[in-house]
């Protein structure tokens, strides 16, 4: 590379600062909506549906909401993996 | 609670709970002895050579203490759909920890939590008003952790309560001065399959029972099976709420601040944030993030079930039994002390476990009008239930063998000392190393350093030694306390140093400073009477910061404002004093970056 590594290096982190908030964003605007929201918020709403044999507001709240925060730590792991490779910010 | 009359339930799993205890208190010895260290890398941080997925599993066994694995099942079936407020407030937390706080801790790659706060806003005020709170949030936690101790030793060993917590103390003691991080790390992944064990093989066992051998599996009994639609017609038949039916507890706005409050006072827990410094990575840090919730998952998704189960088996099988007889307990000054009731199921069911179980004190009857049936209907209550035998009794009610009594028994001990474990490291880090060693004696050698820690960590297991034998009324309402100030001080301090550079010194330490002095007030004032054990006339009028005056929000809730006091404050404060020095942004800079 001829162009001053320091200063690519710099833009590199910046870009990667600003997808990761991003990602974090997507993923924590997910996290509020499933148990703030459905969870507690529209318990009763969601509560005229049901899931298998339970009330849908009270499977989210119980159970629904544990599953969802497993899989947007999965994803954000995958994710941040993902953008440190792009930007070239490993460790 | 007689002890002698407990050997009467307990009694043939006796051997086999002398077996698994022997066995795994072995097991954590040794483990602790091939872990010692020798220099404070290792004994604060593990040497930060600890993979990944065993992070996740000793952060899972940090996390899940004695009330986690013996309380929680129980809270939720007296709780009903409200008790989702603990379900989420305890597992959601760790979003916000492996997205927002974890990885950068780690690229920061100090010892302790008060280290980030007064590196990050370069104040030793900020460093000792950390520090305090961490000694203070951990201490009223590991009260109850050795109190758990004891009282797991004295139901199913009969050995007298104080004995249990001091060989608590004393196993606790030898892995964690020995090994420190490192003792204390490779016996909470230990620890965790104990305990996850213990726990799921009577819920397995009793998912089977009560759905005739259709679902082994709790999550999936809990879903399909029609237990949830008999339970919630019993309930209604005997006068209560459905189960499912939310706000039958606290209104939609408290259950949404208590959840809240939960979570952000999670994410700022001391002993959690710390053991994301010991893995070798950035990255490591939030794979492990991923596997502490999986873990904690398997458990946090199962205890709902076993807490619905557990309520529709009592009510089911207890509800009309008939009384075929009555024994007086009586005391050797010839006091009555307690009825013991002889129960029949008119539905055939098994009820001899209702009688070993009297003898605790946790169960009893009360045949008020005579009828020669027992009635739990809401207006004339006949037994009275205490939650913390749900769990517990779940594998009698299920008719388990004995030996998996006893693996409850060694799953709650391995439940209560990790959590333990992790507290005292905390308390006696920030002792040592952000107290002592920055403040008093800031030039001593590594031996120096290592001696304070071990000697920190004594200090500690006596100090939690002495309220577990000797425990302060108050630590059920200090619990609460401990999340909210969590909540109040630490995330803002750690989330903000991280996310917005221009937060300063004069913001960061405002803000925690309102952030708990707001908390603080708000919850020793609702709960004055019982923090002090006061009796009140029935004329006495409450002054108003006695009540619930903002907004009506319960004291367990209150940390979710005081934590929205805190970043407003600091947000504030930070932008009309001048920016931070140039090395602090530059910190800010590099920890926001793994490379």
């Amino acid at each position: 590379m001829e162009s001053d590594s320091v200063s690519e290096n710099k833009s590199g982190r910046e870009a990667f600062w600003r997808a990761n908030k991003r990602l974090i964003f997507v993923l924590l605007s997910i996290w509020l909506i499933v148990s703030l929201g459905c969870g507690v918020w529209w318990i009763e709403w969601l509560n005229q549906y049901t899931i298998g044999e339970l009330p849908l507001g009270f499977w989210i709240a119980q159970q629904g909401s544990i599953y969802t925060f497993v899989l947007l730590i999965l994803i954000y792991a995958i994710g941040a993996d993902r953008l440190e490779r792009k930007y070239g910010v490993e460790e | 609670m007689s002890l002698a009359l407990l050997e009467a339930a307990a009694d043939p799993s006796r051997p086999w709970t002398f077996a698994f205890i022997g066995i795994t208190f072995t097991a954590y010895l040794i483990i602790g002895w091939r872990s010692r260290v020798r220099e404070t890398r290792g004994f604060y941080v593990a040497g930060q050579g600890v993979p990944a997925i065993a992070n996740g599993a000793a952060t899972a066994a940090d996390w899940m203490s004695a009330a986690s694995f013996l309380g929680m099942a129980g809270l939720i079936s007296v709780k009903g759909s409200d008790g989702s407020m603990y379900l989420m407030g305890w597992t959601g937390g760790y979003v916000l920890l492996a997205l927002l706080l974890a990885p950068y801790l780690r690229k920061f790659g100090q010892f302790t939590v008060p280290d980030f706060i007064g590196t990050r806003y370069a104040s030793s005020t900020a460093r000792i008003v950390a520090a305090c709170c961490a000694i203070f949030v951990s201490l009223t936690y590991v009260a109850g952790q050795m109190k758990g101790v004891g009282v797991v030793f004295s139901r199913f060993l009969d050995v007298p309560l104080e004995a249990g917590v001091i060989i608590g103390m004393f196993i606790v003691a030898f892995f964690a001065v020995l090994g420190g991080m490192k003792g204390i790390t490779w016996t909470q992944v230990m620890q965790y399959f104990v305990l996850i064990v213990a726990f799921l093989i009577p819920a397995f066992a009793i998912a089977r029972i009560l759905t005739n051998g259709e679902h082994s599996v709790p999550q999936s009994a809990f879903l399909y099976s029609d237990l949830a639609e008999r339970l919630n017609q019993i309930q209604l038949d005997l006068g209560f709420d459905e189960y499912t039916k939310p706000f039958t507890s606290e209104s939609r706005l408290n259950v949404l601040f208590i959840t809240a409050a939960l979570m952000f006072g999670t994410a700022g827990l001391p002993h959690v944030i710390v053991r994301f410094y010991t893995v070798p990575s950035v990255r490591a840090a939030r794979w492990s993030a991923f596997w502490a919730l999986l873990f904690i998952a398997i458990l946090y998704t199962a205890a709902p079930a076993v807490g619905m189960f557990a309520r529709y088996n009592l009510l089911n099988s207890l509800h009309g039994a008939k009384v075929i007889g009555v024994e007086e307990v009586v005391a050797s000054d010839g006091q009555a002390l307690r009825s013991l009731y002889r129960l029949e199921s008119p539905k055939g069911v098994d009820l001899n476990w209702a009688y070993n179980w009297q003898s605790t004190g946790l169960l009893s009857f009360d045949d008020i009008d005579g009828s020669g049936t027992i009635s739990l209907a809401k207006t004339s209550a006949e037994a009275t239930i205490d939650k913390d035998i749900i769990v517990l009794s779940t594998p009698e009610v299920a008719g388990l063998p004995a030996w998996v009594i006893a693996l409850v028994a060694a799953g709650g001990l391995a439940a209560a000392l990790s959590t333990a474990a992790g507290l005292l490291l905390v308390i006696s880090s920030s002792m040592a190393h952000d107290l002592y060693v920055q403040f008093i004696d800031p030039k001593a050698s590594e031996a120096k350093k290592m001696m304070v820690g071990r000697a920190m960590i004594i200090v500690a297991i006596c100090a939690a030694g002495w309220f577990g034998i000797h425990p302060p009324g108050f630590v059920a309402e200090t619990v609460a306390f401990a999340f909210g100030l969590a909540a109040a001080s630490f995330f803002p301090a750690i989330f903000l140093g991280i996310f917005d550079s221009r937060s300063n010194r004069e913001g960061a330490v405002s803000g925690m400073i309102v952030g708990i002095a707001f908390t603080a007030f708000y919850i020793v004032g609702n709960q004055w009477d019982t923090i002090f054990s006061v009796t009140r006339d029935a004329g006495f009028v409450r002054p108003w910061y006695m009540t619930r005056w903002f907004y009506g929000i319960s004291p367990q809730g209150i940390g979710t404002a005081g934590m929205l006091l805190n970043f407003a404050v600091t947000l504030v404060v930070s932008r009309l004093t001048p920016p931070p020095p140039k090395e602090v942004r530059d910190l800010v800079e590099s920890i926001r970056v793994a490379g």
